[in-house]
């Protein structure tokens, strides 16, 4: 017994000590991860976020030079409290909490404590720094904006919150990141990637050089620059026109799906949601729900389409061979649905295609919509065939643009109107007000732009897009570069453009007009409603436009939206004919015009729903 | 056989683990505490530097003691006591102070610190005493004189103080029970220890109801015939519980804040464990920092001076007694494994040798060598793997420090002379 004494000890301990290092080694070993470990601090070196043109190489968008104030919580030492307040503009309050807002997050990585300093407050701070431990200055780049249009375009960018960071471990505190429009879709793009330093520390927290020699380190990656299909001069001058309306234009180029211009009013000043001014001036927008500039009206807007959408239904009634351009349909200033007569505004007779899309006949177009239904045996089947080629001119559902949001609009389909009035107890009879584009229709203007588009191409669109350059290097993305077809064959499109462009001969918009431009459009009027101390009440009708031109080499494509502009050639003719003289010619001839748009609101359109007293609506006098 | 020559007659298995320990010791003190700015190797006035130096006199001094005449330190190790233990008086007088212990000569060039010395010579004079033809380990006066010779150096170095090489004097009693102490005092004392801990744990009530547990037992098992022994059985179950209670007392009253917060970290007396992680980043600060290195070194460790919580110096002492936590995060559980190993051998085979010995100076000496060895390295492991409460000894042959290597050098070189006389002993 007590020769092994010793010996038997020795052996317990060794297996308890392997026991417990191997605990400590295998079981609960956690590898310190570079941003963990207690002794190595990461640097950042930001690069500059990209530039963004527009398609003619104009500057939309640069940088600002911006400084953060930055704490580390644990290298705070005591300080002169009133004096840093001063120099950074907090209260004393306030600076306390932010200190403790930020040890709450990490005492050990930094947080932002005042972000983005103007330069005189980070020359009047710079030179007293020093006396601050624990704090410093991080130089970063805020946008500067060339323009003060396309807001809703050009998107805006903010601090990273608490869920990007749990997101994309990517982001540390006081980043910036791309939150609406191209900022948001082209984010990865444009922000670069930052480089990174390792330096290794003690205890006391001093820097003792670069950690593994650098090993890890990298550097910062530019941000690149784009261009987008933007024309600068065309959006600025379509806000201008949007002045005291709210609605939409998108304008696209049909030979490859490019926006030209995508305004939505009313909008803002980009410049406002830069800086330390961001939040504030966000809220005031945001809280603005009447106006409600923050909310793209050329993507989420989705009105009835109207008229504009008469010429879809032609162009299927052709391609099923319901009808021929000369099938001849009597309009009674209006047309029968059972007994209940719905009226028409285009002063009656024996109407054909072309004079029907010319002078926009409600009846003839839902005769042309009853004989694609009679051309099938069942609804059903014709309703399948009529939703498949609307879907085809993308409507119905979401574009696969390259817009950071959007909305599918709607296009019914049988299983819709199954739930609605149940399984074959509805006919054409029940939808008719599909065939000249309202009832349960609802498109965005941006779909109404991209389904001219394809009616200009005769028969195909590119999805539209906003990204034209990376770098200066035209972009080659398949969904953007491929042809989209139509299920309608081309030769039916001419009878209908043909018609479109006797809109401005002899048609709805003839005083529209523009010297040595021809051009192919269609109005459109849509009635529309409210709720008024829970009471349905009838607002003035939505004015809808949408064009292209010239004719045979169609160079854009527009639609035009104006929330309660009254009938289509008002005010979204008016916008649509200057908007198309301006991109083709670069220049307006008819000046007359241009001022009426430009100086008439539809303010006290706006204000009828609120003024609490009884109103009337459609007024002629304007 | 006296004509071969001493370097036959040496045991090479140990001097080859003393040479890897402080081989692998010096690498990792290297590591601990490089800079940068100054990666030379041989560079005296480093740490690294230093210690290198002393390993050079540690040879020195080894090839002077396998010149020596074994018998030497047989015949002198009561003179080495008495003088070890009148440098250990001179410390109240002439002593320097470092970091709040006076245990330190300044020598100038170097401090000598006589409680090393002192380990050496009680093992000695214990060795001395125990193989004396006169003494008799079963008579009580013996024991008593034989207890001394350890009490005497440990009650001159607590009020240092320097409790950690105070405890290592007691170690000395493995070669008390080696030579025939009664083990039941073994058992007593490891009882004692086991009671302290569950009071403090558990509380005296838990040890009353054991006791009582343990009584009915008994009384239920017993044979008929058997006759109580009432009065020393009273005592036993009357002392047990006036000692649980006087735990308490003395933890309480006795104690210093930061001793019972050691204990109270070790046995994780805090029960929050919110607060309890709160003791271990602030009391605990050293041993959570040194348990985080060594897990953070994984299965392979970070490898040779890519020890980034060592380069960042976030173990506190830890060239000295904190060394072990470097092998564990450069090298990981390869490293501390060996190193565990390499320790355990080395005392296996000393064990060994000292049990081979005919001459019975040699082997309580060598005995007392392991027990010495053996506590260093129990206590500062267990520590640094956070086992065992913070108790600041070093790591033998491994723990910066000139004395230190130069003694525990001394310590065992002087064993494996004396067992490479063993044959001589015979003729």
């Amino acid at each position: 017994m007590k020769k092994i004494l010793l010996s038997s000890i020795i052996l317990i301990i060794g297996i308890v000590f392997i026991g417990r290092l191997s605990y400590l080694q295998i079981f609960s070993f956690s590898p310190d991860q570079v941003l963990e470990d207690p002794a190595i601090k990461a640097i950042y070196d930001y690069p500059e976020r990209g530039y963004i043109y527009d398609r003619n190489g104009k500057l939309l968008v640069g940088n600002d030079p911006a400084y953060d104030v930055m704490v580390i919580p644990r290298e705070v030492k005591p300080l002169d409290t009133l004096m840093f307040c001063n120099l950074i503009g907090l209260d004393k309050d306030t600076f306390i909490k932010k200190l403790k807002k930020a040890r709450v997050y990490s005492p050990r990585l930094p947080s932002v404590l005042v972000p983005q300093l103007s330069k005189e407050d980070y020359a009047k701070l710079q030179e007293k720094m020093r006396h601050f431990e624990g704090f410093y200055i991080q130089k970063r780049s805020l946008r500067y904006y060339d323009t003060k249009s396309a807001a809703n375009v050009l998107g805006y960018i903010s601090e990273v919150n608490e869920r990007d960071l749990a997101e994309n471990p990517y982001y540390v505190q006081g980043e910036l990141k791309g939150r609406t429009g191209v900022e948001k879709t082209y984010e990865d793009t444009l922000r670069g990637k930052k480089g990174v330093q390792y330096i290794q520390k003690d205890r006391f927290n001093r820097d003792i050089g670069p950690y593994k020699d650098g090993a890890l380190d990298t550097p910062p990656e530019q941000g690149k620059e784009i261009s987008i299909t933007i024309d600068k001069n065309l959006q600025e001058y379509g806000e201008l026109l949007m002045h005291g309306k709210r609605g939409g234009i998108v304008a696209i180029e049909p030979s490859s799906g490019e926006i030209l211009s995508m305004i939505s009013g009313p909008t803002y000043d980009p410049s406002l949601l830069v800086g330390r001014k961001r939040s504030k001036n966000y809220t005031k927008l945001y809280n603005d729900s009447i106006a409600n500039p923050t909310w793209d009206r050329t993507l989420l807007a989705e009105p009835s389409p109207g008229s504009p959408f008469k010429t879809l239904n032609a162009l299927i009634a052709l391609q099923e061979g319901a009808i021929t351009p000369d099938t001849k349909i009597m309009c009674y200033h209006g047309f029968y649905v059972g007994k209940t007569k719905r009226g028409c505004h285009c002063g009656g007779g024996l109407r054909d295609l072309h004079v029907g899309i010319y002078k926009s006949c409600n009846a003839y177009f839902a005769g042309a919509f009853r004989k694609i239904y009679d051309k099938f045996d069942t609804t059903d089947e014709a309703m399948d065939v009529w939703e498949k080629h609307m879907r085809s001119f993308g409507l119905g559902g979401y574009l696969g643009s390259d817009l950071h949001t959007g909305r599918p609009g709607r296009i019914p389909s049988k299983e819709y109107y199954d739930k609605w009035y149940g399984d074959n107890r509805w006919s054409s009879s029940y939808i008719i007000s599909n065939s000249i584009g309202q009832g349960e229709i609802a498109v965005t203007p941006i779909q109404l732009a991209n389904m001219t588009a394809a009616i200009a191409n005769r028969g195909y669109y590119y999805t539209p897009h906003i990204l034209k350059k990376v770098n200066g290097k035209d972009i080659t993305i398949p969904r953007f570069t491929e042809m989209k077809h139509t299920t309608i064959d081309r030769k039916h499109f001419e009878p209908v453009i043909e018609g479109m462009a006797d809109v401005y001969h002899k048609g709805t918009a003839r005083w529209l007009q523009i010297p040595d431009i021809e051009i192919a459009g269609k109005t459109g009027t849509v009635e529309n409603y409210t709720i008024i101390d829970g009471v349905k009440t009838q607002l003035t009708d939505h004015s809808l436009f949408v064009a292209f031109a010239p004719v045979n080499n169609p160079k854009i494509a527009i639609a035009v939206y104006i929330e309660n502009g009254y009938y289509g050639s008002r005010y979204a003719g008016h916008i649509a004919s200057l908007m198309i003289e301006k991109y083709i010619k670069g220049e307006i001839t008819r000046k007359d015009m241009e001022k009426r748009m430009l100086e008439k609101t539809l303010d006290h359109e706006y204000a009828k729903p609120y003024s609490g007293e009884e109103f009337k609506i459609n007024e002629y006098v304007w | 056989m006296s004509g071969k020559s001493i370097l036959k007659r040496l045991d090479w298995l140990s001097i080859i683990i003393y040479v890897a320990l402080v081989g692998i010791g010096w690498i990792n003190i290297y590591s601990s505490t490089f800079t940068d700015t100054d990666p030379s190797i041989i560079n005296f006035a480093s740490l690294h530097g230093k210690q290198l130096f002393f390993f050079g006199v540690s040879i020195v001094t080894i090839i002077i003691i396998l010149a020596l005449e074994a018998n030497f330190f047989e015949r002198f190790s009561s003179l080495f006591y008495v003088i070890s233990m009148a440098l250990l008086l001179g410390l109240f007088v002439f002593g320097k102070t470092i970091a709040g212990a006076t245990s330190w000569y300044n020598l100038g060039f170097f401090n000598l610190q006589p409680s090393e010395i002192a380990k050496v010579a009680t093992a000695l004079a214990l060795a001395k005493y125990l193989s004396d033809i006169q003494t008799d380990i079963k008579r009580k006066k013996d024991q008593i004189f034989a207890v001394g010779i350890i009490l005497l150096p440990a009650l001159l170095i607590i009020p240092q103080p320097d409790p950690g090489s105070a405890l290592v004097f007691f170690a000395l009693m493995f070669v008390i029970f080696r030579e025939g102490l009664p083990l039941y005092y073994l058992v007593i004392g490891l009882l004692t220890i086991l009671v302290f801990i569950t009071t403090l744990m558990f509380g005296t009530i838990w040890i009353v109801i054991f006791l009582g547990l343990v009584i009915a037992l008994f009384f239920l098992l017993k044979k008929k015939t058997f006759k109580i022994p009432v009065f020393p059985l009273t005592i036993i179950i009357a002392a047990t519980i006036l000692f649980s209670l006087s735990v308490n007392f003395v933890f309480n009253n006795v104690f210093e804040q930061r001793h019972r917060d050691r204990f109270g970290l070790w046995l994780r007396l805090e029960k929050d464990p919110k607060k309890l992680d709160q003791i271990r980043k602030t009391i605990g600060y050293n041993t959570y920092q040194s348990e985080k290195a060594i897990e953070s070194g994984g299965f392979f460790g970070k490898g040779f001076l890519e020890g980034t919580r060592t380069k960042g110096d976030f173990v506190p002492e830890q060239h000295t007694d904190y060394i072990f936590s470097t092998v564990g995060e450069e090298w990981g559980f390869i490293g501390t494994a060996t190193v565990i190993l390499l320790f355990t051998i080395l005392f296996l085979r000393l064990v060994y040798l000292a049990e081979r010995q005919k001459n019975p100076f040699a082997r309580m000496y060598g005995y007392g060598v392991i027990s010495i060895l053996f506590i260093h390295y129990f206590i500062n492991i267990g520590m640094v793997i956070g086992v065992l409460p913070t108790i600041g000894i070093p790591l033998p042959f491994f723990s910066y420090g000139g004395s230190g290597l130069l003694f525990f050098t001394i310590l065992l070189f002087i064993f494996l002379k004396l067992d490479s006389n063993r044959l001589k002993e015979g003729i």
